[in-house]
């Protein structure tokens, strides 16, 4: 079975552990998921398992969509997503949350929430100019953004990802190796340590985690 | 079902229920569990309630006392599993439900009156 699955973020709680520790926990929910399509190197180049959650009524989906999701013996879905790697399973096998019994840290990947065009200071940390010795109307300004001629030595623009004011959030955010804390079956929730991107009720994606650092890696070598 | 349910019900197991009604304004003996090494023991600390809050499972207490002339303040998640037991010493008179202004009294202003209203609606 892929260790993968599509949920929605519940909100965030407090969980006591057997020491008597508490650790802030984000609960995703999520109900059994469809195989929606299984990749092979042969056919498609590499090999790949898409699994789609979220069920919603047609007329929220489109007919290519449609037809995708039928071939799986699905209703329409919402969300589909990718699981690099071979796994054993069929098209329209279901997932459900037991597959991460076993899993000590997944990966989840969501939406971060949309902050709205915002300036240097919030969007890359700048420090801005200074408050007094005669700055006048410009503290949160970035300052320089150098000459216009730096990106092959000469140009009439400037440098290419010129790190400047402009849209912030709302881009797909990848919480690696999140320790899971507790799995609940009946109810298809996912109890993981830490924070999840995206508001509650935003679609996330969670997988067992791709690479752990040493320590974690003991730690989920040791169960 | 909508989303604080879920959560709700995902909690209770850690709920406790073993505690005596108490109010702002009491004071309190909460008795934590102390783990050294192996060993456990359990050390009291009193002191007057002077706040509250959250609810369910991130309920949590702020308990201030002096010691040695310096006022400490706990804040304890009450639905901690270190935390063994609490018992109501005294309870005291509490007109609102933050009692930061204990923090500026000094001496004798700092205690507050027995209870007298609505003392029979508790336990």
């Amino acid at each position: 079975m892929p260790q993968a699955m599509i949920g929605k973020k519940v909100g965030m709680t407090r969980w006591f552990m057997e020491d008597g520790t508490n650790v802030p926990v984000t609960v995703i929910e999520a109900p059994p998921c469809v195989v929606t399509q299984v990749k092979k190197q042969e056919t498609d180049g590499y090999d790949a398992v898409q699994i789609g959650g979220d069920q919603v009524k047609p007329r929220r989906s489109t007919m290519p969509m449609i037809g995708h999701d039928h071939r799986a013996g699905s209703g329409p879905l919402r969300t589909h997503a990718e699981l690099r790697g071979e796994a054993d399973c069929e098209l329209g096998d279901t997932v459900d949350v037991s597959v991460f019994e076993d899993v000590a840290f997944v990966d989840v990947v969501g939406t971060s929430k949309g902050k709205g065009f915002q300036g240097g200071m919030k969007r890359h940390h700048f420090r801005g100019l200074e408050a007094s010795h005669g700055v006048k109307r410009r503290h949160r300004s970035p300052g320089s953004i150098n000459g216009h001629a730096t990106n092959l030595g000469t140009g009439p623009k400037i440098k290419k990802g010129k790190r400047m004011a402009g849209h912030m959030g709302h881009t797909q955010i990848t919480q690696r190796s999140m320790p899971v804390v507790s799995i609940n079956v009946d109810q298809n929730l996912i109890v993981v340590k830490g924070t999840v991107p995206g508001p509650i009720g935003g679609s996330v994606f969670v997988r067992s985690a791709v690479r752990l650092n040493r320590k974690k890696a003991k730690m989920a070598k040791a169960g | 079902m909508n989303k604080q349910q879920i959560i709700e019900n995902l909690t209770a197991g850690q709920l406790k229920d073993d505690f005596p009604a108490f109010s702002v304004g009491d004071t309190l003996d909460v008795h934590c569990r102390i783990i050294e090494g192996d060993k456990e023991r359990i050390q009291v600390y009193q002191g007057v309630l002077i706040g509250q809050k959250g609810r369910g499972v991130n309920r949590t207490i702020t308990v201030r006392r002096i010691v040695a002339n310096e006022g400490v303040e706990r804040i304890f998640p009450l639905h901690s599993p270190r935390i063994a037991k609490i018992e109501v010493v005294r309870r005291g008179d509490a007109r609102r439900a933050k009692l930061y202004f204990l923090r500026d009294r000094v001496g004798k202003s700092r205690r507050l009156r027995d209870q007298r209203r609505g003392l029979k609606h508790i336990g």
